[in-house]
């Protein structure tokens, strides 16, 4: 049967495959060759050996997007998962309208990242100025916990969805052992229902931590940066710095950046591959 | 999930204050319901959280305004051609793509699958710049061409759903076929894809949901002084602040995102295992 298929791959294969060589492998290794570039357009680019990654790793900017960014993430992947964690248990107790609830709560996640920012830029931006307080582009605090209120708000719907799933597979049997042996609500907790949720736990995890490192969309539309670059994370500095800035040297940095944010998000990847695989050999 | 069980006052709280902050969560989106009914000069930031008042009602003005002067109603267009169109070719393409990596055990088969999986994890930053020069230079810059790109960059995750899946399909099924006379295309359309549907389903509500709302793929991309995606609309609105009309935005902005709700409201079950399945596997 093998040889059979063989023959037709120019059928089954090559229109994905030709797409993905337009669409990803050949930007990919340009891209990795432009960050040692000079260049404005593709056809005028000047090797200049590692000079960008000297730039991209000594600019302030780009080491404040980082610090933004890890901030965020920590502070956002927390929230969420605590939050999501805690709702997926409260409809997961058999209380009246539990699938009501559960269908509000994931609804924000169907809005774009622009859409949202949007929404949120208008309400938060009200609501500072009735408390009288500076506006979102002037007001790095408030930028922040923006940008923290419109993640949690888009994404504790789509965790608390694998909570959930991972909350309802727990072996019956498991939970009534623990009732029978005595055991209080916050000892099954603890004892049975987190040890046994540990794969969901891991997926969110990961999940926010680089929606949260990836994050470009939100943080365009809320803040867009304001004030004065200080609330950039990476993917938008990375942005700035390609298409922002005039002079040849910009283009360079910005691909050295996003190569240095590239192999970031890929050690994360890599991490969490690990993680998944310790947690699936102790269940 | 809901079954009969007996509610005990600790249940019946802790529904109250669910109720609660169900409530609070869809308050932005209330938000813009009431203001997208008001008159312009009845929306400002001290107003903005009231109702509708019989002399700030403007009725469906806004709307009609959106529509007919605002672009609203071709980036509508644009957003439903390249979405549908995109989501069409990935799946069709893609589940052929995975079904012939899965059968056909070579290093090359691997070595395809193994780039498709690294590609998920490459943030759009490292391609932005090279993509859409290469983009350019082949001219993909309209809303049919640029669904090419959207194949090979939502291939990732599509290949890597579908082969997880085809994996569990048991190859006798196919062999059978075969013997019968089926050509691969046959035994493909025939006996494999009848069977993808739960897959299929899953994949389609992941990708859709990215195609949907992207916005700097399409804006990188396309010809921007002839087409505009409703993401792209709404950002270009928000940079020209003080003389944006603010009803006919808010009335843009609820008719991008009621299409979805209501698609969500009807398609629930379908949704909700489709990230599931999404979320465990990648």
């Amino acid at each position: 049967m093998e040889k059979a298929v063989k023959q037709y791959w120019p059928i089954f294969v090559l229109p994905t495959v030709a797409a993905f060589i337009i669409g990803f492998i050949y930007p990919f290794i340009q891209g990795v060759y432009l960050s040692f570039c000079q260049f404005s357009t593709i056809k005028k680019a000047k090797f200049v050996g590692l000079k960008n990654y000297q730039y991209a790793l000594t600019d302030e900017s780009f080491f404040h997007a980082f610090g933004y960014t890890l901030a965020f993430a920590v502070v956002s992947v927390i929230l969420i998962n605590v939050i999501a964690f805690l709702i997926a248990l409260a409809l997961t107790s058999k209380i009246k309208g539990a699938n009501i609830y559960r269908t509000v709560f994931f609804m924000p996640n169907l809005i774009g990242g622009i859409v949202l920012g949007y929404i949120w830029k208008t309400l938060l931006d009200c609501f500072l100025s009735i408390i009288e307080q500076p506006l979102l582009a002037l007001n790095e605090k408030w930028g922040f916990a923006g940008l923290v209120i419109l993640m949690c708000w888009q994404q504790i719907g789509y965790m608390m969805i694998i909570y959930i799933a991972g909350l309802q597979s727990i072996d019956k049997a498991y939970l009534e052992a623990a009732m029978i042996d005595g055991a209080n609500k916050v000892q099954t907790l603890f004892k049975v229902k987190i040890p046994n949720v540990m794969s969901s736990i891991t997926i969110c995890l990961f999940l926010t931590l680089t929606n949260g490192f990836k994050l470009f969309d939100q943080n365009l539309a809320l803040t867009g940066g304001e004030p004065a670059h200080r609330s950039e994370m990476l993917a938008l500095n990375i942005y700035d710095t390609f298409y922002a800035r005039s002079g040849k040297q910009w283009k360079g940095y910005g691909q050295a950046k996003a190569v240095v944010f590239c192999i970031l998000v890929i050690a994360i990847s890599l991490i969490q591959l690990r993680a998944t695989k310790s947690k699936e050999v102790q269940a | 999930m809901e079954e009969k069980v007996k509610q005990t006052p600790g249940k019946i709280v802790l529904s109250i204050i669910m109720g609660i902050i169900s409530v609070a969560w869809l308050y932005p989106i209330f938000m813009i319901l009431i203001n997208s009914l008001k008159t312009e000069r009845s929306i400002s930031t001290s107003t903005i959280f009231k109702l509708p008042t019989a002399e700030s009602f403007n009725g469906i003005k806004n709307f009609a305004e959106a529509l007919t002067s605002q672009g609203f109603a071709q980036a509508f267009g644009y957003s439903l051609v390249i979405t549908v169109t995109s989501l069409v070719l990935i799946l069709i393409c893609c589940s052929m793509c995975a079904w012939y990596i899965t059968r056909v055990d070579s290093i090359l088969s691997k070595v395809v699958y193994y780039l498709f999986v690294f590609s998920m994890v490459v943030p759009f930053q490292m391609l932005m710049f090279t993509l859409s020069s290469t983009a350019d230079r082949l001219n993909l810059d309209t809303p049919f061409k640029i669904c090419i790109i959207y194949l090979g960059f939502g291939a990732g995750l599509a290949v890597f759903m579908f082969t997880g899946f085809m994996k569990t399909i048991p190859v006798e099924l196919e062999e059978a076929a075969m013997i019968d006379g089926c050509d691969p295309l046959m035994t493909f359309f025939r006996i494999d894809l009848p069977v993808l549907k739960p897959t299929i389903i899953s994949v389609a509500i992941l990708e859709a949901m990215w195609l949907w709302n992207d916005y700097l793929l399409p804006y990188l991309v396309l010809d921007r002084k002839k087409y505009t995606t409703i993401p792209i609309l709404i950002q270009y609105f928000k940079g020209s602040y003080g003389s944006v009309q603010m009803g006919p935005m808010m009335a843009c902005i609820l008719m991008t995102i009621l299409p979805v709700i209501i698609l969500y409201l009807a398609a629930q079950k379908y949704i909700i295992e489709g990230v599931v399945a999404g979320a465990v596997k990648g």
